[in-house]
C-alpha cells in the first residue's frame, strides 16, 4: 500500500508538480510585470499631474528632472511608431505571402527544405546587425536615391523593420495555407480550377485567418523592435511630413533617455509612462490574434 | 560508467589540491612584495557616467596594479544610472557629468558627497565639408544655428549645404553643458532637420556622414584623429584644456564621483588616487582636465 503510493507520488504527482509551479510562476511573473509597469506609468499621471490628454495628443516633449516639472507630450512617438510598423507592414506582407505561397503550393519541395531553413536564418540575425546594415548600408543610400541631406527616415526604419517582421509573417502564413485539407485542393482541381485558381480561391481563403495572425504578430514585432529602429529613424522629435523625413519612435526615446534619468524624476515617470502604453498597444495585438483565432475555430 | 565517474572525480580532487598549492605560494609571494606599500582591500564598486568610464576603467587598473588586494569593477549605464544606484546604495560611488542637483530632489541630493575628479571640455564638430571652411563661429551665430534661424552654412561663410543638427537626448549630461554654456541657456530647435543619438560615438559617426551637420562631443571622444569631422572653435577659440584652464574657453564642466556619505577607507583611497598628481597625466592624455590646472577665474566662474 505505502509502496504503490510511493509509486504514485513518483509517476504522477511530482511532475505534476513541477509542471503546475512552472507554469503558475509564468501567470505571476506576467502580471507582476503588467502590475509594475502600470505603477510606475501612472505616476506621470497621479504624481506629475499631467493630463492622459496631454500625454497621448501633445507633441511638446519636455520632461524635466531635480523634482521640476515640464511637458510629457508623447504624440510624436506615438504616431512615429504606428507609421513605422504600417509602412514596414505594406513592405513585407507582399513578400512574405509570395513565399508561403511559394513554400506551401508552388514548390512544396524546395520550399520546405531549402527556402523556410533560410526564411529562419533571419530571424537569428540579432536586431543590432539590422540596425548596423541599415546605418552604414541603406541609410547612405536613401540619401543618394532622393537627394536628401540625410537618409535618417521613416523610410529606412520601415525597411528594416520589414526584413525583420517578414519571416515572421511568412512561417506563420506558410503554416496556415499548408493546412489547408487535401480534399478541398483535389476538389477545386477536379472542377477544372488552374493551380493559381485553386490557390487564390480555396488556399488563400481557407488560411485567410491564420494569414491575419500573422500579419497581427509581425505588427506587435515592428511595434517594439527598439535597436535597429533607433539607429536608422533619426530620432527627431517632430511628426514626419513624409515618408523621407525623420521622426521618433516610443522604443527609441526610452532606450536613449533611460540611462540618463533618475529614479521618481518627472522623465523617468513619462519613459514608464511609455513604456506601459507600448504594453498596452501589443496586448491589442494579442487581444485582436485571440479574436481572429476564435472565429477560425467557429467555422 | 562507474570507473569514468571515479577517475573524473580524481581528478577534480587533485586540480583543486594543485591549485590549492598554487594560490597559495602566489599570495606568499605577493605578500611580501606589497607589504611596503600601504595595502589598499576590499571591493570598490561604482557605475555611472559613460563619458566617465574610460577614464575611470584606466583608473582602477592603474589603482589595482599598485593595490592588487583591492577589487574594482567599473560599469556604465548613464549619470542617471550612477545616481540611481549611489543613492540606493548598490555601488559606492555613482559617476556622473553633471551636479547630482541637476538630476536629483534636492532631499536626495543632499545625502550624496560630491568629489570633483577632472574636468570635460565639449567641442562643437561638424562635417569635415563644413569644417574645411569654418573654422571659428561667433556665440550668436552657434545659437541661431543650434535655434534653427540660420538654416544654411553659407549663412555663416561654409559651403551651400542644409544645416543638420544632431543632438543628444534632452537628459544627456554632455547636451546639458552644451545648452548651458555654448546657447546661454536656449533649448535646441527641434524639427525635421533635428535629430538626436543615443551616444557620443553614433553621434561623431552620424556627423561624420552627414552632409551639412553639426553636434557636439566631449574632448575626450576626440583624442584619436577622425578626419570625418572637424571641431569649431567659438568666438576664435578652439576647445582645447590649454583654452580652459586659462579661462577662455567656457563649454567645460566637472566629472563628478559622488558617494552615499563620506566614503569608506578604501574608496577614500581610490578617489585619492583619481586627484593625485601622478593621474594629472593619464587625465589628459584620455582627453579630460586636471582640477588642480584651472586658474583662479577659470575655478571661480562654476
Amino acid at each position: 500500500m505505502k509502496e504503490s503510493k510511493l509509486r504514485k507520488l513518483k509517476t504522477e504527482y511530482l511532475g505534476r508538480t513541477i509542471v503546475t509551479v512552472f507554469g503558475i510562476s509564468i501567470i505571476v511573473l506576467t502580471l507582476a510585470i503588467l502590475a509594475f509597469l502600470g505603477y510606475k506609468g501612472s505616476a506621470t499621471f497621479l504624481v506629475n499631474r499631467h493630463s492622459l490628454a496631454s500625454f497621448l495628443f501633445s507633441s511638446n516633449w519636455d520632461p524635466q528632472q531635480a523634482g521640476q516639472t515640464g511637458s510629457v507630450g508623447s504624440a510624436v512617438f506615438i504616431v512615429g511608431t504606428l507609421e513605422v510598423a504600417a509602412l514596414a507592414l505594406l513592405i513585407a506582407t507582399p513578400f512574405s505571402l509570395a513565399v508561403a505561397i511559394f513554400i506551401s503550393d508552388l514548390a512544396p519541395r524546395v520550399g520546405q527544405r531549402f527556402l523556410r531553413p533560410i526564411v529562419e536564418i533571419f530571424v537569428g540575425i540579432p536586431s543590432v546587425v539590422y540596425g548596423w546594415l541599415g546605418l552604414t548600408v541603406l541609410v547612405p543610400f536613401v540619401a543618394k536615391i532622393f537627394h536628401l541631406p540625410f537618409g535618417f527616415s521613416v523610410l529606412s526604419a520601415g525597411l528594416v523593420l520589414a526584413v525583420m517582421i517578414f519571416p515572421t509573417i511568412t512561417s506563420v502564413a506558410a503554416d496556415a495555407l499548408q493546412a489547408t485539407p487535401l480534399e478541398s485542393k483535389e476538389a477545386s482541381y477536379a472542377l477544372g480550377s488552374t493551380r493559381w485558381q485553386m490557390i487564390r480561391r480555396v488556399a488563400l481563403r481557407y488560411g485567410r485567418t491564420g494569414i491575419l495572425t500573422g500579419i497581427v504578430l509581425g505588427l506587435a514585432r515592428a511595434c517594439g523592435e527598439a535597436l535597429a529602429v533607433a539607429m536608422v529613424v533619426g530620432q527627431s522629435n517632430s511628426f514626419a511630413h513624409g515618408i523621407l523625413a525623420p521622426t521618433n519612435t516610443i522604443t527609441a526615446v526610452i532606450t536613449s533617455s533611460m540611462g540618463n534619468t533618475v529614479n521618481g524624476s518627472e522623465y523617468n515617470n513619462a519613459l514608464w509612462s511609455l513604456a506601459f502604453l507600448l504594453l498596452l498597444i501589443s496586448l491589442v495585438f494579442i487581444i485582436v490574434i485571440r479574436v481572429i483565432g476564435r472565429q477560425r475555430e467557429e467555422r | 560508467m562507474k570507473k569514468l565517474v571515479a577517475s573524473v572525480l580524481c581528478l577534480a580532487l587533485l586540480a583543486v589540491v594543485l591549485s590549492g598549492c598554487g594560490s597559495s605560494s602566489n599570495n606568499t609571494s605577493s605578500n611580501t612584495s606589497t607589504n611596503s606599500a600601504s595595502a589598499v582591500t576590499g571591493s570598490i564598486a561604482m557605475d555611472g557616467s559613460s563619458a566617465l568610464l574610460p577614464l575611470a576603467q584606466t583608473a582602477a587598473t592603474q589603482f589595482q596594479a599598485k593595490n592588487p588586494d583591492c577589487a574594482i569593477t567599473v560599469n556604465g549605464g548613464g549619470s542617471g544610472t550612477g545616481l540611481n544606484d549611489v543613492l540606493a546604495g548598490t555601488v559606492d560611488i555613482g559617476n556622473s557629468d553633471v551636479y547630482a542637483n541637476e538630476k536629483l530632489t534636492a532631499a536626495d541630493a543632499a545625502k550624496l558627497v560630491d568629489h570633483k575628479v577632472a574636468v570635460i571640455g565639449v567641442a562643437p564638430i561638424v562635417n569635415a565639408d563644413v569644417a574645411a571652411k569654418v573654422k571659428t563661429l561667433t556665440s550668436s551665430q552657434l545659437l541661431g544655428i543650434f535655434t534653427g534661424t540660420t538654416k544654411n552654412w553659407s549663412e555663416v561663410g561654409g559651403p551651400s549645404e542644409a544645416i543638420t543638427i544632431i543632438n543628444r537626448p534632452s537628459s544627456s549630461g554632455t547636451r546639458s553643458l552644451f545648452q548651458k554654456w555654448a546657447l546661454g541657456g536656449q533649448k535646441s530647435a527641434e524639427g525635421s532637420t533635428s535629430l538626436q543619438t543615443d551616444d557620443s560615438k553614433a553621434l561623431l559617426t552620424t556627423v561624420g556622414s552627414t552632409k551639412g551637420a553639426i553636434g557636439y562631443v566631449a574632448l575626450s571622444y576626440l583624442t584619436n584623429p577622425n578626419p570625418q569631422v572637424g571641431t569649431v572653435g567659438i568666438d576664435g577659440v578652439d576647445a582645447s584644456y590649454a583654452n580652459i584652464y586659462s579661462n577662455k574657453y567656457q563649454v567645460w564642466g566637472y566629472e563628478h564621483m559622488y558617494t552615499n556619505g563620506q566614503p569608506k577607507a578604501n574608496v577614500k583611497a581610490f578617489l585619492d588616487f583619481m586627484t593625485s598628481a601622478e593621474m594629472s597625466g593619464t587625465i589628459e592624455s584620455s582627453g579630460y582636465g586636471v582640477i588642480a590646472s584651472l586658474n583662479s577665474a577659470a575655478a571661480a566662474s562654476r
